[in-house]
């Protein structure tokens, strides 16, 4: 046990000696955090507040170009254009520099209007209400296009978001019109209420945990367990390199040539690494506690879930150092470990779901995220942050981080006392 | 002291056995100089005898310990003093042999007062608490020596431990050997410096192609040697005068 604590305490001056590598250990995941969760949280309020400028090109200049005009106004997530060429702003979003250009054709209103008065005419003659000899006969309308053009940049998801809320701001033009259709055919006082126009289905979001509408998780409640995650698999690159040093030093064969055992030393490192880790989720929690409100983004709630959240961070700190103990262990030098370690660590935080959620993964990468430890953090960490879950929900995720630790350790000493056998 | 009986060692896909078939027998309290050109096959029967590297046949003990089933006892008893510096070199003087003489069991007191006492012995006292990367050569060269012997092993391998260090370094270096030979540790000594070799060993052996070519007194094997004054005359005599460059 002294050797344990002798190696430890050698590790820990190790580490203080090098005040850049510390300072890559603990600053930089916070301007890390901080980083993406500004840049996340002015996305929000990109949609929310600053509104998306667009194209409007009027060709029909009737009342349902006006009610679309007046819907893209009233939705707050865009700040209407006008234009009157289509050439022209169809050239503007190529351009890049309107991410839509939203294009009403001709005759829109009295086409549509047209349309809707014809079947609501022959709808009421077949009752027997109205005048036969204007029902029985039909124009040839042909149906409207309203062309969307988008900015050959814009996300996919943007895309379908605001295809989506045109087609429902259309659908809800139809309605209007065809109601205002029949009210003109079943009485000439306009003020009269003939039909309740308002919704009849609307839906409620329930947390499935407390039945009551959700807390909305912001910005920060998704970045601080991401990204610390993040930063705590990055200790496997200076581990990594840590260990490289020291076969370069000689130590590490002069360690060979005395009574400790390999798992000593390995021992000494991983409570040094995994107490590097819980000062970074520290420092990641009081950062999202007391920093983000000041500089204007959300405050990260953590009342009643710290014992829990460090927990989940002590397991995921001795997942990581695991892994940096294999590399170490393998890798003969820097160049060898350094990419090596960068490069997983992204690969992990990516099939894990620290960028895209898993279920917005393909199939295949949804079963291949089950075996990313970054994966098993998060979903604990989420577990904790956002579904308030106890302690034994969490075991599963817990001895998932625990025996990969057990796993990639073993491995190592496996290979060492393989590689080095006398 | 140490016995070696048949040892051999080939290295995967080499086509020469770097050590072979090696017999020798160290007495205890000696100070055995192991010569040879480079290449030889020193530091591959050293890193044998110091349980780094797995002879590809024959066997060896230490004090009566055979290395295969006692590995971690032989540990505790031997001290190695490799060539290149196996220093921290963010850590202090003291910080390193701290470490490393925890590694052997050694806390508290003792281990406190042995450093500060062998740090006297080689005149780094004033530095001890220094990084050791502002150290000279030489001065890097004794925290070296220090090092593998503060649980005081009973024998002592060294590995060419005066290479590049000036004539007080070396002087100091030597003069402490000596004083821990007469205590009782036996060291076996590789070096190109045969002249040194010649003054500071009790019995030598010469090696060359991994085999051994002779072995006894210094001044003995001179004498037997016609043509040979000096240590350095038998060793160009035995192993020819040919460049040694190998990969």
């Amino acid at each position: 046990m002294f050797k344990l604590w002798a190696s430890a305490y050698k590790e820990f001056l190790l580490l203080t000696r090098d005040l850049g590598g510390l300072a890559v250990l603990f600053l930089m995941p916070l301007l890390l955090v901080i980083t993406i969760t500004t840049i996340q949280d002015s996305t929000f309020k990109t949609l929310e507040v600053s509104k998306i400028p667009i194209l409007l090109v009027d060709q029909d200049q009737g009342h349902v170009s006006q009610n679309i005009r007046e819907n893209l106004d009233n939705s707050n997530l865009f700040e209407v254009v006008m234009a009157t060429d289509e050439k022209e702003a169809q050239s503007l979003v190529q351009k890049g520099k309107y991410q839509l250009a939203f294009v009403i054709p001709e005759d829109l209103t009295s086409g549509l209007d047209q349309k809707v008065r014809e079947n609501v005419e022959t709808m009421l003659s077949r009752f027997g209400i109205g005048e036969e000899s204007t029902a029985s006969v039909k124009s040839k309308w042909s149906p409207k296009e309203v062309r969307l053009y988008f900015d050959p940049a814009a996300q996919q998801s943007f895309k379908t978001s605001v295809r989506s809320s045109i087609d429902q701001m259309i659908s809800e033009i139809e309605s209007k019109t065809i109601y205002k259709a029949f009210q003109e055919q079943l009485t000439d006082d306009e003020s009269e209420v003939i039909f309740d126009t308002e919704h009849f289905i609307s839906f409620t979001e329930i947390n499935p945990d407390t039945g009551q509408e959700p807390m909305v998780p912001n910005s920060t409640q998704h970045n601080i367990p991401a990204w610390t995650l993040f930063a705590i698999f990055f200790i496997m690159l200076p581990l990594g390199i840590n260990m490289v040093n020291e076969k370069n030093l000689g130590t590490m064969i002069r360690l060979r040539t005395q009574p400790v055992s390999y798992a000593t030393v390995l021992g000494g490192k991983t409570l040094v690494y995994v107490l590097v880790a819980l000062v970074q989720f520290t420092l990641m929690l009081l950062v999202g506690m007391y920093l983000f409100p000041l500089i204007g983004l959300p405050q990260l709630d953590v009342s009643g879930k710290l014992p829990l959240l460090f927990l989940v961070a002590f397991f995921a700190g001795l997942a990581a150092v695991g892994l940096g103990l294999l590399v170490g262990t393998i890798a003969k030098t820097q160049e060898q470990s350094a990419p090596f370690a960068a490069t997983f660590v992204v690969i992990l935080a990516a099939i894990g779901g620290v960028w895209v959620p898993v279920f917005a993964m393909p199939r295949f990468m949804q079963t291949l995220s089950n075996l990313s430890p970054m994966n098993w953090g998060l979903n604990a960490f989420y577990d904790v942050f956002l579904r308030n879950v106890g302690l034994r929900e969490l075991i599963p995720e817990i001895a998932l981080l625990f025996t990969f630790f057990i796993v990639t350790t073993l491995i190592a000493l496996f290979y060492n006392a393989k590689k080095n056998a006398v | 002291m140490i016995q070696i009986s048949r040892l051999s060692k080939k290295y995967k896909g080499a086509t020469d056995f770097s050590v072979h078939s090696l017999d020798l027998s160290i007495a205890e309290g000696e100070i055995f100089g192991l010569l040879g050109p480079n290449g030889a096959g020193k530091t591959t029967l050293i890193s044998m005898l110091c349980s780094l590297l797995k002879p590809s046949s024959g066997s060896f003990s230490i004090g009566g310990l055979n290395y295969r089933t006692n590995k971690n006892k032989l540990r505790q008893r031997i001290g190695i003093v490799p060539q290149e510096y196996a220093l921290y070199p963010s850590l202090s003087a003291f910080e390193n042999l701290s470490y490393f003489g925890s590694m052997y069991g050694l806390r508290g007191k003792l281990l406190k007062d042995t450093i500060d006492q062998q740090l006297e012995i080689v005149g780094l006292t004033d530095f001890a608490h220094k990084k050791t990367k502002t150290f000279s050569g030489g001065m890097k060269r004794r925290l070296n020596l220090l090092s593998g012997l503060l649980h005081r092993p009973e024998v002592l391998f060294l590995d060419e431990p005066t290479v590049g260090v000036d004539v007080q370094s070396r002087t100091v270096i030597l003069n402490y050997l000596r004083k821990l030979n007469a205590q009782g540790t036996t060291i076996i000594y590789t070096s190109h410096h045969l002249n040194e070799a010649e003054n500071f060993c009790t019995r030598v052996a010469i090696i060359d192609h991994g085999e051994l070519i002779c072995e006894g007194q210094p001044k003995k094997l001179i004498s037997a040697q016609e043509g040979a004054h000096h240590l350095e005359d038998l060793f160009l005599i035995l192993t020819g005068k040919a460049l040694r460059d190998y990969v």
